[in-house]
């Protein structure tokens, strides 16, 4: 194994790092977690080859998620997915090449903004239920529906964040959990000379 | 009916109008669903169209009775056989095959070719039928989910919703099938659509926002292009089909010959550039030449040229061209750094991109570079047994002799299909018809036979040879008729030797000589019969002194095909090979030295 990795060529290394494989030898293989936005005619056929082709090529697809922009003949997809900087450039390259799609941006390592809305239903009554309210009052989360032992709560936030509140939650007895789903957006560039 | 048997008389005494003049006078007349897409087809003037009725698609084959539209219907006797003959039509052409089939099994029988025409950048239009939209979904009789069938190996896919539609859709089909990376677009027609009346329109300009063709080709990449040339010892040019698909083999042919860069090509590129010419290092790969594969293996520059790096072109990539610095000219972005990584790309056409490096690079000297490629020919040149047995080398090397290499090659898949790369000597481009990246048994046939029906339409004078083994020529047989019918002469090979060949040569190889259901010799049929009753001539060689009187023979018979069975025999090889997975510097060169040859 060291011997072959001594053995590359400059050529080999030059790939190899193009790739974003690893170069050393027994290295883990490097998959980092990246944010796609997609811009795609509004329609029923534009959604489902995007979904299909990853699964046709064997992509990895952590989330999706689908809505009309302020356009309504163009849908924008927010695909979280995973993959050394080969297959990322691939699966921007295979977007693109979808004649639905209509715009392509990798926002991960971009300045962006990104947001899950989670909605989770917990069993609990006396102590327990004011408990689970200081909780949902420290994460910013609102009550949307409440029964004697059911409590509904909304929370709105990065996906660490709402990761740790469904965490924190799971010793108090959590129903049912529905989560929608990263959404992200690039921030505004900041005006000229607003930098400090 | 009078005056459409007028207009049709009137018609064939004067030469028809194409394209978009032939459907001016329809222009904003109302008509069924089903005559507004026979005139949309006459706007995209294809001239032949490979078809099979059934219920869904009836009322557009009883508006072409009626009608008389420009182009020739061809009845394929399978939907399979459909796909091929456009696919072999779009090759030999340069234009877009079209195909026209029903609903349900129609559709998908044609999966098949449309999957083989995704594979290989074949521009080919598929309407299917479908039943009337307000049965979608119900499992109505002969339905099928086309589109979802379809959707990935497509280029795009289309369901037409209102007969006002119809020409939109098809215009802007033809326009993806043909332009960029070429491939297949399925166009799916629900009956109801075809029945309703409309009104037809046509409109010449494209707008489609998310489809653009690539033009990445500035200065900045052309001098670094020049530079990393001009910095070569040892470079290559390596040609694939792009290179054809873009009409660039003349343009490439005169960039290698004033570089002095040496040519190998994929299977797709031969034909690209001339094999008899000095700088021709013919086909590398898997079965490709040893020299070939040695100067990759050496290179220090690869130009690709319209290729996408296959793994039967690669082997094991970690090991491919280690050497060599890359520069990669390709339609396809997504075909750019997949298998091996791009030091240059220029995600533009193939023809424009050479164009305009031609002139900025200057003639390389390379003698030393090109010396080696030569002591490498002869260390391992390609060969076979010269003993008075029939072999298929043999009989490829007469037909290349016969035919001057002026004519159409259609070949199958499987050991007939690597024996024809290697031996008949492609010097001009659409003359060698394959199916590479599915490799397709049964592609040979009916590729041949839209082939035929192309050059015919073009009126191209060439001959068409269809190259088979024995068990992929069973698998698309029944277009012989449809062959003979027309009177289309094909010259049909089959290289006989009672057994899957391919399949053998790897149970031979690496599977300890099981031959596990690969040996035909008692359920073939006899060929020549076969042939007779599709009303084809049949001649039969069993020795090689055979081999000139039968092809003479065949080359005198211009009337109808001629079916030729070569009863070759059964554990000739193709050599040299890579192993699959294995790199290209491990190539096994013959049947006695199965270890590594360096």
């Amino acid at each position: 194994m060291n011997e072959e990795a001594l053995t590359l060529t400059p050529q080999q290394l030059i790939r190899k790092r193009a790739a974003g494989e690893p170069v050393e030898p027994g290295a883990p293989p490097q998959a980092q977690q990246h944010i796609i936005n997609v811009l795609v005619e509004n329609s029923m056929g534009a959604l489902i080859r995007v979904v299909n082709m990853f699964s046709a090529r064997g992509f990895n697809l952590d989330s999706v998620t689908v809505g009309v922009t302020e356009d309504s003949t163009i849908s924008r997809m927010c695909i979280v997915t995973r993959g050394n900087d080969r297959v990322i450039s691939q699966i921007i390259r295979q977007l693109n090449r979808l004649v639905d799609t209509i715009a392509v941006y990798d926002v991960t390592g971009t300045d962006f903004v990104e947001r899950e809305l989670c909605m989770i239903k917990i069993r609990c009554t006396g102590e327990k239920r004011s408990e689970v309210l200081q909780i949902n009052e420290i994460f910013r989360g609102r009550v949307v529906d409440v029964t004697p032992d059911i409590l509904a709560l909304e929370i709105v936030g990065p996906t660490k964040k709402v990761d740790a509140f469904v965490n924190l939650m799971r010793t108090h007895g959590i129903e049912e959990v529905a989560r929608s789903g990263r959404v992200a957006m690039q921030r505004a560039p900041q005006p000229a000379g607003s930098e400090i | 009916m009078s005056s459409a048997s007028t207009a049709a008389a009137l018609a064939e005494s004067q030469p028809r109008l194409r394209g978009r003049d032939a459907v001016q006078q329809y222009i904003g007349k109302k008509m069924s669903g089903a005559e507004i897409f026979l005139h949309a087809l006459e706007a995209e003037d294809a001239r032949v169209v490979f078809g099979h009725p059934g219920g869904a698609v009836i009322h557009v084959y009883d508006e072409m009775a009626r009608v008389k539209p420009n182009f020739q219907h061809v009845l394929v006797r399978h939907e399979q056989g459909g796909t091929h003959a456009a696919e072999g039509y779009a090759k030999a052409t340069g234009q877009v095959g079209t195909v026209l089939v029903t609903s349900g099994p129609g559709a998908t029988n044609t999966v098949t070719g449309i999957a083989d025409a995704f594979m290989d950048s074949v521009p080919i239009v598929v309407f299917t039928g479908q039943v009337p939209m307000p049965l979608i979904g119900n499992d109505a009789f002969q339905e099928t989910d086309t589109l979802g069938v379809t959707r990935s190996i497509t280029k795009h896919n289309y369901l037409v919703r209102s007969p006002d539609d119809i020409p939109r859709i098809v215009h802007e089909a033809y326009h993806l099938a043909r332009t960029g990376r070429p491939g297949p677009v399925v166009v799916d027609l629900p009956k109801d659509v075809l029945m309703a009346e409309g009104v037809f329109q046509f409109d010449e300009e494209i707008q489609m926002r998310g489809y653009s063709v690539p033009d990445d080709c500035d200065e900045i990449r052309l001098h670094r292009a020049v530079r990393m040339i001009e910095k070569s010892q040892r470079p290559l040019l390596y040609v694939g089909g792009g290179t054809i698909n873009s009409n660039a083999a003349e343009v490439l042919t005169e960039f290698a010959h004033h570089t002095n860069i040496p040519v190998t090509t994929s299977l797709h590129g031969l034909g690209a550039f001339p094999e008899d010419d000095p700088l021709s290092l013919g086909m590398l790969g898997m079965h490709g030449m040893w020299w070939a594969n040695q100067a990759v293996q050496h290179a220090d520059l690869i130009i690709a040229v319209g290729a996408r790096f296959d793994d039967r072109v690669t082997g094991m990539v970690d090991r491919w061209a280690p050497h060599a610095a890359i520069i990669h000219i390709e339609i396809d972005k997504s075909c750019i750094s997949k298998n091996i990584y791009a030091d240059l790309a220029f995600n533009a056409d193939v023809k424009s991109v050479l164009e305009q490096l031609r002139p900025l690079v200057k003639p390389k000297k390379v003698k030393r570079w090109l010396n080696k490629i030569q002591d490498w020919r002869d260390e391992c040149p390609l060969t076979y047994a010269d003993d008075g047995e029939l072999r298929p080398q043999y009989v490829l090397e007469k037909l290349r002799a016969r035919s001057g290499g002026d004519a159409v090659v259609c070949t199958d898949v499987g050991q007939n299909q690597m024996w024809a790369a290697q031996y008949l000597k492609f010097t001009q481009p659409r003359t060698h018809i394959t199916s590479g990246g599915l490799g397709t048994m049964g592609f040979s046939l009916p590729a041949a036979l839209g082939a035929g029906f192309g050059l015919r339409a073009y009126g191209i004078d060439k001959t068409v040879i269809s190259i088979n083994g024995d068990g992929g020529f069973m698998m698309n047989a029944q277009e012989l008729a449809v062959a003979s019918a027309h009177g289309i002469p094909l010259k049909v090979v089959i290289m006989n030797n009672n057994f899957l060949g391919m399949v053998r040569q790897w149970q031979e190889l690496f599977h300890e000589n099981r031959f596990s259901h690969t040996d035909l010799t008692d359920t073939n049929p006899d060929f020549v019969q076969l042939a007779r009753a599709s009303r084809c001539a049949a001649l039969r060689a069993e020795r090689p002194d055979q081999v000139d009187d039968v092809i003479e023979k065949a080359w005198k018979i211009n009337d109808r095909p001629v079916v030729m069975e070569f009863r070759v025999v059964k554990e000739e090889m193709v050599f040299p090979m890579v192993p699959a997975g294995k790199s290209s510097d491990e190539m096994i060169t013959s049947r006695h030295a199965p270890e590594t040859f360096v």
